[in-house]
């Protein structure tokens, strides 16, 4: 690897940060918006035309804010936390191709820069792996808090994430089924290479996603860890000020990171099949932007459900989890797998 | 369970291609009711006297003790109110007030009204203790400014409840002025 592609690769990470960063910030924009023209009334709309700057007025807002640190909190663990949350989000994201790749010339030598960060064949159990730590963030934020309610609004979202995160990798194993690899660019490609999204052949698989997506990030109706009503904050009630915003932006991304992995899985990526066909290649910032729409479709999913449906009851989210999800999940693996068996041996196929 | 939840779904994409029921205030106000009891204003009769007769019965309804009236003497030269006395200084404590109209329910002339007035924040608390000048109505198209010179002017008192414009004075009380000069 000479320095070139080592700058090439500092570059896209640092560009991701930043789009992350600023995505997060309009996400919470979007959300408010959203929410409040559901609700019957208009979002913030006094800060900049539209309410455009509100992300950097609570920003700002954050950044004033006094830094508490309780008595008795382990500070290690306390600062650590809410970092460990907001890297976890953010490298989840490292693995999303938003393009197809491009052959530039560089340095006397044609290079192929690729949309993402890093690419490799089992970038699907890479998403899953970091997601699986993104429970540490939590833990560790509710247990160094020397607070009951935290504790225990610690412990309920950890276990509500690692209950949830089974189904997820299960519903996930029926794509993999189908397209024979783990690697996120080969899914999108295949998918392109199909011409049809892939949700047609997974709808259960895909329902069991946005569900578990729900539940991992912790967003309505599994948002009881964080329900003001019922555990003051839970686990980031001692947290204030930029310790919080760091807190508040691990969901965001997190939310942003399953949409676009659902994008990129179940619907086809940055592809257009339908144009695609006559058109043949779409140039790259065409794809993102395609990508982006996905995504924001996606989001968007999130925000209304959050604006309609009421809160679980903890014990409703995890039987609903254990007893219903996972056995569901299960058998959409059992019958894709033997769909797919039937297929390869009733002669070639697609496949 | 599905279905009422895709019926909620539903109803929440409706709701949010509805017109919102905001009303962006400042820019839009909400018209207030007709009794609404906002700021005070002391009144005038048609020909520019004030209504106000200094007998501090405003002050002594009101329950947060908001009101201070120090009433003086007209004179025919200087003659501000019909009647002996006007409020020399009529004070209302706008932070001590609650707004609950008793004045304007106590007072027989019907000086002090609560009108519709209801944004009257201020920085500094001197600010708010509004004093008569700031709370009489200029007078009308067809009043004069007080004080007035009233000596070639019949000024009766009000009596009975009847306004005092539409009846002369030697007619309602048999026999004349009570407190001038007998009948002619």
């Amino acid at each position: 690897m000479d320095w070139i592609e080592l700058g090439i690769v500092v570059l896209k990470s640092l560009l991701l940060v930043v789009v992350l960063l600023t995505g997060f910030a309009y996400t919470t924009l979007l959300e408010r918006k959203v929410i409040a023209r559901m609700q019957s009334r208009i979002g913030p709309n006094r800060a900049g035309p539209l309410g455009l700057l509100q992300p950097l007025a609570d920003g700002l807002k954050l950044m004033f804010k006094e830094n508490i640190t309780p008595f008795g909190v382990d500070t290690f663990v306390y600062f650590l936390a809410p970092v460990v949350s907001l890297v976890v989000a953010i490298l989840a994201f490292a693995v999303i191709p938003i393009a197809d790749p491009i052959s530039v010339e560089l340095g006397g030598q044609v290079r192929e820069i690729r949309f993402q960060i890093a690419d490799f064949n089992v970038a699907l159990l890479y998403v899953l792996g970091i997601s699986s730590l993104a429970v540490y963030g939590l833990v560790l934020a509710g247990w160094a808090s020397n607070n009951k309610y935290s504790l225990i609004g610690g412990l309920r979202s950890s276990a509500q994430m690692v209950s949830y995160e089974l189904a997820m990798g299960l519903s996930l194993i029926g794509v993999v089924l189908l397209t024979q690899t783990l690697s996120i660019t080969e899914i999108v490609d295949t998918q392109s290479a199909w011409g049809l999204p892939l949700v047609v052949l997974q709808p259960v698989a895909f329902g069991i996603y946005v569900i578990t997506a729900l539940a991992e990030t912790n967003r309505a109706p599994f948002d009881f860890p964080e329900a003001e009503q019922e555990l003051v904050a839970g686990y980031h009630t001692e947290y204030t000020g930029m310790r919080f915003a760091l807190f508040f932006m691990a969901e965001y991304i997190n939310m942003i990171t399953v949409s676009a992995v659902a994008a990129s899985v179940f619907f086809g990526g940055y592809h257009l099949p339908f144009v695609e066909r006559f058109v043949g290649d779409l140039p790259w910032f065409i794809d993102i932007l395609v990508f982006t729409a996905k995504v924001i479709i996606g989001l968007f999913t999130f925000i209304w459900l959050r604006a309609t449906i009421p809160r679980l009851r903890y014990d409703q989210l995890m039987s609903f989890g254990w007893k219903v999800l996972l056995p569901l999940s299960i058998a959409n693996v059992v019958i894709t797998a033997a769909a797919v068996a039937w297929w390869q041996l009733s002669g070639p196929g697609a496949l | 369970m599905i279905a009422p939840l895709i019926k909620g779904l539903g109803v929440t994409l409706r709701t949010m291609f509805r017109k919102p029921l905001t009303v962006s205030y400042p820019e839009q106000k909400r018209p207030v009711a007709e009794r609404f009891r906002g700021k005070h204003e002391l009144k005038r009769y048609d020909n520019g006297l004030e209504r106000c007769i200094g007998c501090s019965l405003c002050s002594a309804a009101c329950p947060a003790d908001a009101i201070l009236v120090v009433p003086a003497e007209n004179s025919d030269e200087q003659r501000f109110s019909p009647g002996e006395r006007y409020a020399a200084v009529y004070e209302i404590n706008m932070i001590r007030c609650i707004f609950c109209g008793f004045c304007e329910e106590a007072c027989p002339v019907d000086a002090i009204v609560l009108e519709h007035e209801y944004e009257l924040a201020a920085y500094d608390r001197s600010e708010m203790i509004y004093t008569k000048d700031m709370l009489l109505v200029p007078p009308g198209a067809k009043g004069e400014e007080t004080p007035q010179d009233t000596r070639d002017r019949d000024v009766p008192f009000r009596m009975g409840g009847m306004d005092y414009f539409s009846v002369p004075i030697v007619e309602r009380v048999p026999g004349g002025d009570p407190t001038g000069e007998p009948a002619s």
